[in-house]
């Protein structure tokens, strides 16, 4: 029997691309990029970003002051677009503060604190300057403690931390939370921000490509790293539900290698497979595949394989990297509420800065964007340590 | 759909190395004595994997060995929950180290090895599973966070899961800002399917209003207040104290609570 679906019934995405959803839509519709060459902070790389303007002169101040982080700041501006607030209060007016379940997508919180205090460390005893606030900042919990108390939310609440995978998996959380009894209702989100780590990090692996990141591209060369906050609301869909509807999800591990993608996509097949059986869907009532699609060589070409596998070349697919750059723990909300975009306005994607696709490649990857009405479509998570997710959205077209 | 069997449980701490040992404290037949922990030997990686990891890794995967192999479950198709407050610090301490050097040579290894899912990694690729993994964080309720997460899933997909909570101490300068006061990790394999082989019956009733059970011994009640993994300890004291199953007693319900922080207490009813 197909899972219980549960509605979309309000949701917003801050990225590179501007502040909620109509800047996102905007620009997918424009084909307009919110990469730029890296100029966060002093970062000396050689590549392109996906930053999110105006953090740095938004500070956090009152009882959020301890929360003080760009992450934390990401977060507050993501939850104050697309009036998610007052669609959360409502809903605490509905379920009650405490029924209502916090689950947040993050891979590094507000580490960018720690960098910060790590430079400014007494030369003599070694110790962290005084203001510095771990729990509220670096620590991964931080990104669902902040958004809860943002929120005015008194249910269950956890981050949850599985790489790229994070916020696509905190849909998966959050269903078994509500399937459970543990939440009538669930805030959905992810949220990354740009931080040295992540940038010096992905440089030193040779993952981070110097130009705008090209998908599937017969030249792709690596990533870009972008931030991002999304956010959604969870509640049971109705009958006849006209919202986006979350109708499956898999989750799975590649059990292969730390950093690199099993070759075959093994389980990012298993995750596909998993989110069709839990939706009993067939391969070809998919209308649209939203890529993880980071650009870099293997990890398209893994994913390439496991799209191959499961849908055969047919099912229109493309990767929105191009617009946001890679934002890591939040890139499972911002291209879940990209494919809630699609599903509203009868919109499929195309790839930005992808000139010729790699012929090695065979999915059925488009470049140029695509008027269309859709039913159903797929978004795809995967990250470091083989943790794969994918989520499988649908929407009554009366 | 409230209640898990417990068919294994894994455990290190200083002075609890191991089920059999730390059962035997907790039910008051041993001393709690806080000797230096056993080095976690996480013997199921293959020794080129145990050389690059870290200490967090070997811990995590200690546990989960002694666990999966006192339930004799197949690893390999079981799903895990995995569950810290801060994850790697000793890793994350190092990165931010290097950031401060010219050129800031963070170490690709040490990279790839900052994610909270790095022992969940490893895992999936020693058992060959490639079942489902979520990582988590609560802060000091992590412990609790995971065990509801992992009834979740076993309750939603009929599936056992194997459950593993871990925190080590923070290196300096981070420990000034967060103090664990000694490493401790904690797993427990849970079946939804009530069956015969069991160590426990589990049922969990969220949003109570009762405080987090406490310890009568101060230095174990140290321990559960120093380290996020350890607020298992009322659950694991609970169960060491049960009659073995097959032992003829009068069947007593102990009651014990879960600090879930804003969200009230998660209440446990441990049975044989």
């Amino acid at each position: 029997m197909a899972i219980k679906p549960l509605a979309v019934t309000a949701y917003t995405v801050t990225n590179a691309l501007g502040r909620g959803i109509t800047a996102s839509l905007t620009a997918l519709r424009r084909e307009e990029s919110g990469l730029r060459p890296c100029d966060f902070e002093d970062a000396a790389l050689s590549t392109w970003i996906g930053r999110v303007a105006g953090l740095e002169e938004e500070p956090l101040t009152g009882e959020f002051a301890p929360f003080d982080c760009r992450n934390n700041r990401l977060a507050r501006l993501g939850l104050e677009q697309d009036r998610f607030g007052a669609a959360v209060r409502a809903a605490r007016e509905r379920h009650g503060a405490d029924r209502i379940g916090v689950f947040i997508g993050t891979s590094t919180s507000g580490i960018g604190a720690t960098e910060h205090a790590y430079r400014q460390r007494d030369p003599v005893t070694g110790r962290l300057p005084a203001g510095f606030d771990y729990r509220h900042t670096h620590n991964l919990f931080s990104a669902a403690d902040f958004t809860r108390r943002w929120l005015a939310l008194r249910g269950v609440a956890l981050t949850v931390s599985t790489a790229c995978s994070s916020s696509a998996k905190a849909f998966a959380s959050a269903y078994r939370h509500m399937r459970a009894g543990f939440c009538d209702a669930a805030v959905v989100g992810g949220v990354d921000s740009l931080c040295l780590t992540t940038l010096y990090g992905f440089n030193a692996l040779e993952l981070a490509s110097s130009q705008p990141c090209r998908p599937w591209d017969v030249d792709r060369d690596g990533l870009n790293i972008g931030e991002a906050a999304g956010f959604a609301l969870l509640e049971w869909a109705e009958p006849d539900d006209a919202r986006p509807l979350l109708l499956g999800y898999g989750e799975s591990s590649d059990a292969h290698h730390m950093s690199a993608a099993h070759p075959e996509g093994a389980g990012a097949v298993l995750a596909m497979q998993q989110a069709l059986a839990r939706a009993e869907l067939r391969p070809e009532q998919v209308d649209y595949i939203n890529l993880h699609g980071t650009a870099t060589p293997s990890n398209d070409a893994a994913e390439d394989r496991a799209v191959l596998r499961v849908f055969g070349p047919d099912t229109p697919c493309s990767s929105t990297k191009g617009w946001t750059g890679h934002t890591l723990g939040a890139a499972g909300i911002t291209e879940a509420a990209f494919v809630w975009l699609c599903l509203e306005h009868a919109l499929i994607p195309g790839m930005l800065n992808t000139r010729g696709i790699d012929p090695n490649l065979g999915a059925g990857v488009m470049l140029d964007n695509r008027e269309q009405p859709l039913r159903v479509a797929l978004s795809n998570s995967f990250g470091f340590g083989g943790t794969n997710c994918s989520l499988l959205f649908g929407r009554r077209v009366a | 759909m409230n209640t898990l069997q417990v068919e294994g449980v894994g455990l290190m701490a200083p002075g609890l190395a191991g089920w059999s040992h730390g059962r035997a404290v907790l039910s008051g037949a041993r001393p709690f004595v806080a000797e230096a922990m056993p080095t976690a030997i996480a013997a199921l990686l293959p020794a080129n994997e145990r050389r690059r990891t870290t200490a967090t890794v070997k811990l995590a995967l200690q546990v989960a060995q002694e666990a999966a192999l006192q339930a004799d479950i197949d690893p390999s198709t079981t799903p895990t929950v995995l569950a810290s407050s801060g994850g790697d610090s000793e890793v994350l301490d190092k990165i931010c180290a290097a950031l401060t050097l010219p050129d800031r040579p963070v170490s690709p290894t040490h990279f790839h090895h900052s994610v909270h899912n790095t022992p969940a990694g490893y895992w999936s690729i020693a058992t060959r599973c490639a079942a489902a993994s979520l990582s988590l964080s609560a802060y000091d309720d992590s412990f609790a966070a995971g065990l509801m997460e992992a009834a979740a899933l076993a309750w939603t997909d009929r599936t056992r899961v194997l459950l593993v909570a871990y925190d080590l101490p923070l290196p300096f300068p981070l420990s000034e800002r967060r103090e664990i006061v000694a490493p401790f990790a904690v797993a427990l394999v849970l079946n939804p399917v009530l069956t015969g082989l069991r160590m426990a019956i589990l049922r969990l009733t969220p949003n109570v209003e009762r405080p987090a059970s406490r310890l009568d011994d101060p230095q174990l009640e140290t321990l559960r207040l120093g380290n996020p993994a350890a607020r298992s300890l009322p659950l694991l004291e609970a169960i060491s104290n049960l009659p073995l199953l097959g032992a003829i007693s009068h069947s007593t319900t102990s009651r014990v609570t879960l600090s879930t922080g804003e969200s009230g207490g998660l209440e446990l009813e441990i049975e044989p």
